[in-house]
């Protein structure tokens, strides 16, 4: 046989016996149907996650998937050292909150100095996913000012806007007859007349009472220690979503927030009240120091009610009856399940330390996702065939030979994938074909240059010689440079498009070494064992 | 089967034709642009949000892109883009599901709306609007997509960076392999390659994605390919044959390598036809590009970068020929 024949022999034949071992975890996966995950996912999870990390990754455009990157609005921070601190604080939030989604294998990583990327397989609700993860968190527990005081205010605020209209209607009419027609309540008490009964507000009278309180005369007359904050909306005796408004006291002391707290959970309302039984609430436990603030807190002021504020809106602000020595409180208010759960979320992940803000998002469903993984797959097969077929018609027995190298070629591309752990997405899958029809490129090279060999006379063994070492370094020059091409994109790419670079990139380097190394094995063999004097080229 | 042996196809005689065939793809390219003031960018550079949606409702209600802008108007969004497909037919419908019919729709809203924490974000107020106007029915999320600004702005100096550095490492490579002069002809080729593939995408008024940016890259690789193939063609030739006049051992070299040549981009070709075809509706823009690429680019190697040698050599030697004259009025 020819010289290192039996050594390349080798190398192949150990090549094709990794890849098979490496695919093995991918076939095994692939061949279980739903209920068989279902079971291994119950009995043996372990098991079912070591196979799944073996097997090929399915990109999110594949399997369905959300992605989502979060800028940090760094604006309110001051020092440098807060700067760097926000994006591990806020990371770890992210994380602590992704965990609770319970999605498998969840990435979150940070992307340069001001960016976390969250990719989640198999998210079905994206509007709750990206609430949670949205979401700032911040808890506060603020005392609300008293209904007589909160009557003071009104009050004035009510003769401030008087005596503007007033004086605006005066320059404009001087019929005194039109003037007493015009007075009327909502003259005399233009935010007062606002409210209903209970300091609510309705959703069409919402603007305007916001409006009013954003008048520079009417912000003078807010003490310097009140927040105005509106709170959640409260569905009315028709339907309607009414808006209450509290006068929070931030001058609360001691300071309680969501730092304070040791846990949250979703329970439901006992009792026979229909407006609380069976109901979802959230109930929170404070740790220790936490626990002796509230006490604190709730015994100072009994009979005063206290705002549980989440991000600046008011969920709720009940009445303290007593003071509260078990470190427990119970945020209620018109929850649903999902409401409650995600709150309950939120507030055990910890707060955000400054606002996201999502600057991209690309969410593929899971029918979709499997809709390419199947058109992918059917052209992938097609081209296959159509490449076959044309090969063995073009180059006959050689053709043939061209043809089993391919098909290593595709066993190790997909090995190297399983391999490296790389992702497979739809351009990557698109690059696969790519790469079939390329290889074939290297085969064509060397199968022209012998048959030009062949014409010029030489022996068949000189033919395949020179037919393969003058196609070398052709096809070296040539799949190089596709190489640097797809480097450049992995570089820059992003997602699919990294996917496509790598398998491009593994598909060229197989492909070489099918299209140079196997067939030529192939050849040597047969011109060796049979001695053949004409080519089926 | 063996075709394309010993031919002898004048191409470089009759570059011209080629040189009028591409300036005029170009240039209708060109104009194409310049009447859309730029190409068609997608979200991923502009910004904005994209939602490919289906709808599963039951045979008699009609989903009409008129009714669908109506709902949008609702919440200021009229002037969305909206393409609806013809409704099909459920396969397998499942346990206590009416809706037998489904239609696909797809919304996009280029430019970015300012990104306010408190409201939902658009895709989400989009998707409720459609949600109240087919109460009786059914709504999927195929796939949505929303792209910042700040994002988009990136990933156009990502991707002209891309392009950029693709440049410089195939110049510095085809410089380090051949010639310099081979360099330059092989990067006009690549410039004639994507300008056209653009161009083309512009007079159909597809959009400008980055998979289009990475099938243009991937088009630059593969035509490279090709030209190298003839480039090393020529480079030995011009060794062997040493007696012929420069263009007739450039014209040699591309019918010689023409068998190679053609036959590789038909198996490329067809099986870039096969994915066009089969791969689905996401990657066939992709698709289309590297099939335009394939095409543009067989056609560069043998009538763009072969006869840009054959020029430089030509003006080498005219201008050789006119030193030497100056030299021998100069003696006498």
């Amino acid at each position: 046989m020819k010289k290192g024949f039996y050594i390349r022999l080798a190398i192949v034949v150990i090549a094709i016996a990794l890849s098979v071992f490496y695919l093995i975890p991918t076939f095994k996966r692939a061949a279980m149907d739903d209920e068989k995950v279902e079971t291994l996912q119950q009995e043996n999870a372990e098991e079912l996650y070591s196979l799944e990390e073996k097997a090929i990754n399915l990109g999110l455009d594949l399997q369905g998937g959300m992605h989502l990157v979060l800028g940090l609005d760094k604006s309110k921070l001051e020092t440098e050292e807060e700067k760097e601190d926000a994006l591990k604080r806020a990371l770890e939030v992210i994380r602590n909150r992704v965990d609770e989604f319970g999605v498998r294998e969840p990435i979150i990583q940070k992307q340069g100095d001001d960016r976390i990327i969250v990719q989640l397989a198999g998210i079905q609700d994206e509007k709750r996913a990206k609430n949670i993860l949205n979401k700032t968190a911040y808890l506060e527990f603020k005392l609300v000012q008293s209904g007589d005081q909160t009557q003071e205010l009104f009050d004035k605020i009510d003769e401030t806007l008087a005596e503007e209209e007033d004086a605006a209607e005066q320059d404009t009419t001087g019929d005194i007859q039109e003037e007493l027609a015009k007075s009327t309540l909502l003259e005399d008490k233009p935010f007062s007349s606002l409210f209903s009964m209970g300091g609510m507000v309705s959703e069409e009278n919402l603007p305007k009472a916001k409006n009013y309180l954003n008048k520079p005369k009417v912000k003078r007359l807010i003490p310097r220690n009140i927040t105005i904050s509106w709170g959640k909306p409260i569905e009315g005796n028709e339907g309607e979503q009414l808006y209450p408004l509290y006068l929070i006291k931030e001058d609360t002391r001691p300071q309680l927030t969501g730092a304070d707290l040791e846990n949250a959970r979703v329970d439901f309302g006992e009792g026979l009240d229909p407006k609380t039984a069976g109901k979802p609430f959230v109930s929170l436990t404070f740790t220790d120091n936490g626990g002796d603030k509230f006490a604190e807190l709730t015994g100072n002021h009994t009979g005063q009610r206290l705002a549980i504020i989440l991000d600046g809106v008011v969920q709720s602000a009940p009445n303290i009856q007593e003071k509260i020595r078990g470190g427990k409180a119970r945020i209620t208010g018109n929850f649903s399940m999902d409401e409650a759960t995600d709150l309950k979320i939120v507030l055990r992940a910890g707060a955000l330390p400054i606002p996201l803000i999502i600057e991209e998002e690309r969410t593929v469903g899971p029918t979709l996702g499997q809709d390419s993984i199947n058109s992918g797959v059917r052209a992938a097969l097609i081209g296959l065939a159509i490449v076959v077929a044309f090969m063995i018609i073009w180059y006959k027995g050689s053709g043939v030979i061209a043809n089993i190298a391919l098909a290593f070629n595709m066993l190790f591309i997909l090995a190297v994938l399983a391999g490296l752990g790389a992702t497979l997405t739809l351009p990557g899958i698109a690059g696969i074909i790519l790469t079939i029809g390329m290889a074939v490129d290297a085969n064509v090279l060397i199968f022209e240059r012998v048959r030009e060999e062949l014409r010029t006379g030489k022996t068949v063994r000189a033919g395949i010689d020179a037919g393969y070492s003058r196609a070398f370094r052709t096809i070296l020059d040539a799949n190089l440079t596709t190489l640097i091409t797809a480097l450049v994109l992995y570089q820059f790419g992003t997602g699919p498009i990294k996917g496509f670079a790598v398998t491009l990139s593994i598909g060229i380097v197989c492909s070489m070494f099918a299209a140079i190394v196997i067939t030529r094995l192939f050849f040597d063999f047969f011109v060796e064992k049979f001695n053949i004097q004409r080519l089926s080229i | 089967m063996q075709v394309f042996t010993d031919t002898n196809f004048e191409f470089i005689s009759k570059r011209k034709i080629a040189y009028i065939v591409s300036l005029t793809l170009i240039g209708l390219g060109i104009l194409s642009l310049l009447i859309h003031l730029g190409p068609n960018f997608s979200i991923d550079f502009e910004g904005g949000t994209l939602l490919d949606l289906r709808i599963y409702h039951s045979n008699d209600t009609q989903v009409s892109v008129g009714e669908i802008r109506d709902a949008l108007a609702k919440i200021d969004m009229a002037t969305a883009e909206i393409q609806i497909a013809e409704p099909e037919q459920r396969k397998t419908l499942p346990e206590g599901d009416k809706y037998d019919t489904y239609t696909n729709m797809m919304i996009k809203v280029k430019g970015h709306q300012k990104p306010d924490a408190e409201q939902d974000p658009l895709a989400e107020k989009i998707k409720d609007t459609i949600r109240q106007r087919y109460t009786n029915a059914n709504l999927e999320v195929l796939r949505q997509e929303e792209v910042g600004p700040k994002i988009g702005e990136e990933l156009k100096w990502k991707a002209l960076l891309a392009i950029f550095w693709a440049m410089v490492g195939i110049i510095l490579y085809i410089w380090w392999r051949f010639e310099f002069k081979f360099g330059i002809a092989a990067i006009v080729a690549l410039f004639h390659d994507v300008l056209i593939t653009v161009g083309i995408f512009s007079i159909l008024n597809l959009e400008i994605s980055l998979a289009i940016i990475a099938a243009l890259l991937t088009i630059v690789g593969y035509s490279l390919n090709d030209t190298i193939v003839v480039f090393d063609r020529i480079r030995e030739n011009l060794r062997l044959l040493r007696r012929q006049s420069y263009s007739d051992i450039i014209n040699a070299s591309i019918n010689q390598s023409l068998s190679r040549t053609v036959i590789t981009s038909a198996t490329t070709l067809l099986v870039v036809l096969a994915l066009l075809i089969l791969g689905g509706g996401v990657i066939r823009p992709f698709a289309f590009a590297l099939l335009i690429g394939v095409l543009v680019g067989t056609y560069s190697s043998i009538f763009v970068a072969s006869p840009i040698l054959v020029e430089w050599q030509l003006r080498k030697e005219a201008k050789e020929k006119r030193s030497r004259k100056e030299r021998r009025k100069g003696r006498r």
